[in-house]
């Protein structure tokens, strides 16, 4: 009985149909290893990895989706809030990455130095600088967006162009490395667990709390709806789209410092490159309307780990790399058409015939 | 939609500085259109042209970056035929695609350099000038064997990481190393690739280290940068490398970065990729101001590197090879 509930609430929530789309994707996984001949739950496997350099850590396949998943779904919770307050999507985010790295990094290094051991500033200066471009490339989309009424697309697409640029500007066109231990800590481990994943489970507990404990989340969803009769009822709409841009900024600027202390420097031209359109469809994948409205967070950062899943399913299987976007457009279009209005309202209609049945059985 | 606007600018650029110099008709205008910024290397590359075709060595460089842009580089290219430039100099993105363009700089009677990557499907430029991606390959492999053999190790099981896929670099070092691969029975378990960054390399090496799980004790980057994430996802894997290690790393480019890994024991050996080709080209456009004939294929001089230990003799092509030990000069004086 509890458990019909749970998966009614599931359904009702809007998650059941990302959350099996997840699932389905790892459970690739179990039928090649069973076929292969190996432990049927491999990818699902956690263990503890000693490491000469950071100790104990979890080690795993699973671990490896959590953790490479990170950037996207941090992006992703920004996307959703852009998407659902201004019906429109934030495509400078993978630039804006890119941007707050460079400029991490150089803040780190003192500029045009290429590569350095010792901080030229704290490092939270650093980071913080770098988060802060974060949010001011988020304030100067949002004002775009909301106070000068520019669709979403063309406002964003000045800093999805420049972003990277200035960003190669601030590194005088250098690959600046941070060869420093106390930068890699963001892309390392925090105790035995991956520190991405940690700084990810922060920024969703923050989100949620902020847009339960206070009123914004409904607000971001009634400007989504209707703008001008959220005004009307008081609500000062552009105010609340500007917000969600800004904030969107700040959680790009944050997978920037991630992706940039993974790899210790800032390599302006890769880090975030096409990462703005994995957070639009974990956006999507997650049962969200790219019309905007309601939203749905959860499922948008599920969608992000769905992505992520596929890509680690397919280097655990061996694909080649060069063949594995074709693999992965031939998932998405599946778990697209699966949540697809014509599908959901066949399987709604199979649905309502069953319980009609049983109802006359009974 | 970046990088048109990027060109734009760099076009806009390169014909006002184009215009500025149109008085000064002794300096020789010379247009460069670059592959873009990924790495190191091609900003030494870049950095290379631009001390060679200085003003005050009598040139007038029209730099263009293509940021990775196979369009905007043949677009590039036609800039600086409006701009009648003297040279022209490609570092072609892509080997093919470029007859169309070529004739168009021969009719404009501008003599073309191709430098680093090669062109396939078109003869129309006067040199290329570049290393052998080839002999790198085959390089790394001759080292391998004759590593191997003096340490006793009887068999290879080697994971190569790829550079882009189809790029000349990744080409010809694939080739090279399947081809002593081959020849000796090794066993190349998987390639993949990590599209020359070091992002690439730390996700691919990350995902071998789980497939291929103590089945390993050689690992093949394509470049430096390549071999930084791989050598963070195996020290997250609990494997160890280098000359003490498990696991053979090689990798190529031998940057500044990468000698300094040889020198700290992580990478076993580096093979270099000249990224120094402006001489090379200034030699070739000399000899066309002089009114001689280059050569069609100009090769540049390359070093391979190791530690003591690891330096042994071995032959390319039946030509003995020298290795270089790494010691703080070698890597003051690398790029």
């Amino acid at each position: 009985m509890t458990k019909k509930s749970l998966w009614r609430r599931l359904a009702d929530s809007g998650l059941l149909l990302p959350i099996v789309s997840l699932l389905l994707v790892m459970a690739v996984n179990i039928v090649f290893d069973i076929v292969s001949g190996n432990n049927p739950f491999n990818f699902f496997m956690v263990t503890l990895q000693h490491t000469t350099s950071n100790g104990n850590v979890l080690y795993g396949r699973i671990i490896d989706v959590l953790n490479r998943g990170s950037e996207a779904a941090i992006l992703a919770i920004g996307m959703t809030l852009v998407v659902s307050s201004s019906a429109g999507t934030d495509i400078s985010v993978g630039s804006v990455m890119s941007l707050c790295a460079s400029f991490c990094c150089m803040l780190l290094a003192g500029y045009g130095v290429s590569s350095t051991s010792t901080l030229a500033v704290p490092l939270i200066v650093g980071v913080l600088g770098g988060i802060l471009m974060g949010a001011l490339c988020g304030t100067f989309n949002g004002t775009l967006v909301a106070y000068f009424g520019i669709q979403p697309m063309v406002a964003t697409l000045i800093l999805y162009s420049a972003a990277r640029a200035i960003g190669l500007l601030l590194c005088n066109d250098l690959i600046v490395y941070i060869r420093n231990g106390s930068f890699a800590f963001f892309g390392s481990f925090l105790g035995p667990i991956p520190t991405p994943i940690v700084i990810t489970a922060v920024c969703i507990v923050v989100m949620s709390l902020l847009l339960r404990k206070s009123a914004l989340g409904m607000y971001i969803q009634s400007v989504g709806i209707n703008p001008r009769a959220s005004r009307i009822s008081g609500l000062n709409s552009r105010r609340i789209i500007f917000i969600t841009y800004v904030i969107c900024g700040l959680f790009a600027g944050i997978a920037g410092i991630v992706a940039s202390s993974r790899i210790t420097s800032a390599d302006s031209n890769n880090i975030g490159l096409y990462l703005e359109m994995d957070a639009i469809l974990a956006v999507a994948l997650g049962g969200n309307s790219l019309g905007g409205g309601r939203f749905n967070l959860a499922g948008s950062i599920i969608g992000a780990y769905t992505i992520q899943a596929i890509t680690t399913t397919l280097y655990a299987l061996g694909v080649s790399t060069t063949q594995a976007p074709v693999f992965k457009a031939v998932i998405v279009i599946l778990i697209v058409a699966m949540q697809s209005e014509p599908v959901k309202s066949y399987m709604k209609k199979r649905r309502l015939a069953r319980t009609a049945k049983e109802g006359g059985a009974v | 939609m970046r990088k048109g606007l990027v060109l734009t600018f760099a076009v806009a650029g390169a014909m006002f500085a184009g215009c500025m110099t149109a008085s000064a008709d002794e300096l020789i205008n010379v247009g460069f259109a670059q592959v873009g910024h990924e790495s190191d290397w091609r900003t030494a590359s870049t950095k290379s042209c631009q001390d060679v075709f200085s003003e005050e060595n009598g040139y007038n460089l029209s730099f263009v970056d293509c940021d990775n842009d196979e369009a905007a580089q043949k677009e590039a290219v036609r800039s600086f035929i409006e701009q009648e430039v003297d040279y022209i100099i490609i570092d072609p993105i892509i080997a093919t695609g470029w007859d169309t363009v070529l004739t168009e700089c021969e009719e404009a009677g501008i003599p073309v350099i191709v430098i680093d990557r090669t062109i396939d499907d078109s003869d129309k430029y006067v040199s290329w000038v570049g290393s052998n991606f080839k002999t790198e390959g085959l390089a790394a492999g001759e080292w391998l064997k004759a590593y191997a053999e003096k340490k006793g190790i009887d068999e290879i099981n080697a994971l190569v990481i790829s550079g882009s896929t189809g790029a000349s670099a990744q080409i010809g070092r694939s080739d090279g190393f399947a081809e002593v691969a081959e020849a000796n029975g090794w066993n190349i378990l998987d390639e993949q690739t990590g599209d020359f960054t070091e992002a690439g390399g730390q996700e691919v090496m990350e995902s071998y280290c789980k497939s291929y799980e103590g089945q390993f004790n050689v690992v093949v980057c394509q470049n430096d940068n390549e071999a930084f994430g791989a050598m963070t996802a195996m020290d997250n894997a609990g494997v160890s490398y280098g000359p003490n290690g498990d696991v053979i790393l090689i990798s190529f480019d031998a940057c500044t970065a990468g000698l300094e890994d040889v020198k700290a024991e992580k990478i076993t050996a580096d093979f270099e990729c000249n990224p120094l080709a402006a001489p090379f080209v200034e030699e070739v456009i000399q000899q066309l101001e002089a009114g001689e004939e280059p050569e069609k294929e100009v090769y540049m001089v390359e070093h391979w590197y190791a530690l003591d230990d690891a330096v042994v003799d071995f032959e390319v092509d039946g030509e003995p090879q020298e290795m270089t030990v790494v010691t703080d000069d070698v890597i003051e004086a690398q790029y």
